[in-house]
């Protein structure tokens, strides 16, 4: 079996590219466009590890991971934070939130797959 | 087509819904429609381009992208007012993003000076507030995903390097938070040699063991020469759910029990990580400094095949599909249509009758077939919103040049048409709303004195009438100015002085080649083109434009367009020993003359009374140079049809063989335009039709009634 990603992002072209390069690696990638969506994606697939984005329509990241945290899919899996934004005080609500890391976009997909690779070898 | 290229073709897709949501976003908020759901919207329309704009190395437009964005943080978290200032700069601020984007696309440039400006701008609104200015991203490399914020600790360097010794202890909120002790440990490993020790002395008996609990904590030996903050670094996201202590270790002889707890049993590396990753309930996974990528890629290997279903269920509801693939389809589909008419056309000459069963099941084929084309031209349909959402920029750029005040309003944008008219809808769209403003759209002033706001409103609607799509423009403006119109048409031999001309006739007159009601060609609408170029290239989409106006309270451009350019109802006609097909959709009735319904004008003319009204007569035979003479109308049948120009027109055939949908097949690929013919098509059986441009055949008619002179300028 390969590991599961689940990547959550409103942006097509973030999604494309997270499938592109992980997909290509060798993860089964999985999307949703948004918390809501994650959320049913994360009992269906039980993910190895989740990426998401902070601005999301309808359910926002840190809802999002904070949801996850309360089921058994998403109990124990790293769940990234991907966004554009990095200071001190949002992360520390991520993390609060059950956030298990942060990349910062915009991410270059070589960085991207490295960092997957680090947490799912 | 290579991947990285087509996610970026996806990328510049979004980009222009996402440009699009921007300027409408910013346009509700300008008009104090906006809630902070809105600013959110926008806020993340920008985002998104920046967070795409990275990935492919577009420099210029993150950075821009970054300003605005922190520009629009602070009016999200309400220390920037959302005020009509501040909105008009965003806006500014957006078509830059856009041509920054364009510029990204094409490869084009955007002056520097502009995007500069407008980022100084957009830093102002926000220094006062912050004291300082915004800078880009704070250059950390985004691959540390640990966190990036150095940590400030002063650091006695010693003397003499001694190993760092690190005590890790993950408390539960680590686990229930994705945190992974392995991973952490195999990151410290990455900074250098390390040696790690397992304390599982507080490892209960099995049937005591919460498996939520935390039991273990490590003791790692780290190389000196690596920085304290590159190690602290790796624990900055885990913070207090995972102590640590980081300490210079010890002199050599001070025993190594007094500062860290013995360990529990002498484990290497990868025992530890990967009872480590028992305890976390992950699969047991090598130490990164191992040749662990072996095994996994092979399992990675192994599972691409069946990676494709569920990757095929992560795409969702829709497929990207190349064009080339729906126009091979529907020219198929096509084929199909002529195939079926060919059949029915047998089956009929076979005298088989209408109710045999071979009939019948032809009925039914007839039925599906319509169906799967239907089906398939839905498959290249899409919504006008593309097109529309590039005209408010247009419509603040030429209100701008113009110093009036225009607002647009814009309805039925999910109107869906074929893609290659929604391709040609742009240029006569921007040019019929340019000629809105300029032309009918007043100043503040002259508004206001004539009992008008100052703010005109210019509506852009689209909507589905009778198989058709119907675009109008509509301003609330002056209205055209009739007497004005027609001096001007009078003055550049549009029409003779004693033409009687009615007041719809009048207004259509500005599509008549070689007309312009600007005294002066601004460069707004005029740009050295008529409203006579927009006529023809609707037309030749088999297209109809009208204008309809009543002074002083505005003017309505309408435009209809068949939804597809594959297909065509058509009325199938003999002229001579020719087949003809005419448009069906120009056609208002069919009607047997009665000889004293035709009165004759001249050598050449002669209209025919139809219900008190005299329209012309047009013989197709010799409009389109079959024959010499016209046949006497009375022996034929006539095609009463209606176009903008030229108004209603009676074309004389020889005889109706019937109503049909053909498919259309363009001549000008491998033929040149003929004036009066369309395009080609193939019938039921098997021989090549001409599909008439009844437009065309009127407007070359009204040109001689309105100029004695052949008209020379016309194209």
């Amino acid at each position: 079996m390969s590991k599961c990603v689940l990547a959550i992002d409103d942006s097509l072209t973030i999604r494309e590219l997270v499938c592109f390069v992980l997909g290509n690696a060798g993860y089964d990638v999985q999307l949703a466009e948004d918390g809501v969506e994650g959320l049913e994606r994360l009992s269906q697939c039980k993910p190895d590890l989740i990426i998401t984005d902070v601005n999301m329509p309808r359910l926002d990241g840190l809802g999002f991971i904070e949801k996850a945290r309360t089921q058994d899919a998403g109990k124990a899996v790293p769940i990234l934070v991907l966004t554009t934004e990095s200071d001190a005080e949002k992360k520390a609500r991520a993390r609060a939130a059950g956030a298990t890391g942060w990349i910062v976009k915009p991410f270059n997909p070589t960085q991207l797959l490295e960092t997957v690779r680090r947490i799912l070898p | 087509m290579d991947p990285m290229e087509s996610i970026k073709q996806t990328y510049f897709v979004e980009c222009d819904e996402l440009l699009a949501d921007l300027e409408s976003g910013l346009l509700a908020l300008e008009s104090d429609e906006g809630d902070s759901d809105t600013i959110n919207a926008v806020f993340r329309a920008v985002h998104s381009v920046k967070g795409g704009a990275g990935a492919f190395g577009f420099e210029a437009l993150v950075e821009f992208a970054h300003v605005f964005e922190s520009t629009l943080d602070a009016m999200r978290s309400g220390t920037l007012a959302v005020d009509n200032d501040n909105v008009k700069i965003m806006l500014r601020a957006a078509d830059v993003l856009a041509d920054l984007v364009q510029a990204a696309k094409d490869g084009s440039s955007v002056d520097p000076a502009r995007t500069q400006t407008l980022a100084d701008e957009l830093s102002a609104l926000i220094t006062p507030q912050d004291g300082a200015p915004v800078t880009g991203d704070d250059g950390e490399p985004a691959a540390d995903s640990w966190g990036f914020t150095p940590l400030k600790l002063d650091i006695d360097e010693p003397a003499a390097p001694s190993r760092w010794i690190l005590t890790v202890t993950p408390t539960p909120a680590a686990y229930a938070k994705g945190h992974d002790p392995a991973i952490l440990l195999r990151e410290v490993a990455r900074l250098g040699d390390v040696e790690c020790w397992l304390d599982a002395s507080a490892l209960p008996d099995l049937n005591a063991l919460d498996p939520e609990g935390s039991y273990l904590r490590w003791t790692v030996f780290i190389d000196s020469a690596v920085e304290e903050t590159a190690i602290r670094d790796v624990f900055d996201f885990v913070g207090e759910d995972c102590p640590i202590t980081l300490d210079r270790e010890a002199p050599a002889d001070q025993p190594l029990e007094d500062i860290a707890p013995p360990p529990a049993a002498d484990f290497d590396v990868a025992a530890l990580i990967s009872l480590a990753q028992a305890q976390s309930g992950s699969d047991p996974a090598m130490p990164s400094d191992e040749p662990a990528a072996a095994p996994k890629a092979a399992d990675h290997e192994e599972s691409g095949g069946g990676r494709e279903p569920s990757k095929q269920a992560a795409a969702g509801a829709t497929i990207r599909v190349d064009l080339e693939r729906v126009d091979r389809l529907i020219d198929l589909v096509g084929e199909l249509v002529i195939n079926q008419a060919m059949i029915a056309q047998r089956v009929v000459e076979s005298e088989l009758g209408r109710s045999s069963s071979v009939a019948i099941g032809l009925d039914e084929l007839e039925q599906l077939t319509r169906e799967i084309q239907d089906s398939v031209m839905a498959i290249r349909a899409q919504p006008v919103k593309s097109v529309f959402q590039r005209m408010p920029r247009l419509v603040r750029e030429v209100a701008g040049m113009t110093n009036k005040s225009v607002r647009l309003v814009t309805e039925g944008e999910g109107t869906e048409v074929d893609k290659t008219v929604i391709e040609r809808l742009s240029d006569p769209i921007t040019h019929m709303l340019r000629n809105a403003i300029d032309h009918g759209v007043e100043t503040p002033d002259e508004r206001v004195a004539a009992g008008k706001p100052a703010e005109g409103v210019v509506r852009l609607s689209a909507s589905h009438r009778s198989g058709r799509i119907v675009i109008e423009v509509a301003d609330d403006g002056k209205g055209i100015n009739r007497p004005r119109v027609r001096e001007i048409a009078i003055n550049k031999g549009v029409i003779s002085p004693d033409a009687n001309l009615t007041d719809d006739e009048i207004d259509n007159l500005i599509f008549a080649p070689g007309f312009s009601t600007a005294s002066t060609v601004s460069n707004i609408s005029g740009r050295g083109v008529g409203m006579d170029v927009v006529k023809r290239s609707i037309q030749a989409l088999g297209g109809r434009i009208s204008i309809a106006s009543v002074p002083g309270r505005g003017s309505t451009f309408t435009m209809s367009l068949p939804l597809t350019l594959a297909v065509l109802d058509g009325m199938v006609v003999t002229v001579g020993d020719q087949t003809l097909v005419s448009p069906l959709t120009a056609i208002v009735e069919t009607l047997r003359p009665k000889p004293t319904d035709i009165r004759l004008l001249g050598p050449k003319g002669a209209v025919l009374a139809v219900r008190g009204a005299h329209v012309p007569l047009i013989d197709i035979g010799v409009a389109l140079g079959w024959r010499d003479e016209p046949i006497p109308p009375a022996n034929g049948v006539i095609l009463l049809v209606e176009s903008e120009v030229g108004g209603r027109a009676a074309l004389v055939v020889d005889q109706i063989q019937g109503q049909r949908q053909v498919v259309i097949k363009s001549l000008e690929q491998n033929f040149q335009h003929v004036d009066g013919v369309a395009a080609a098509t193939i019938l039921g059986d098997g021989r090549v039709a001409l599909i008439l441009d009844v437009d065309a055949v009127i407007a070359a008619r009204s040109r001689d009634r309105f100029e004695p002179q052949p008209l020379a300028q016309a194209s």
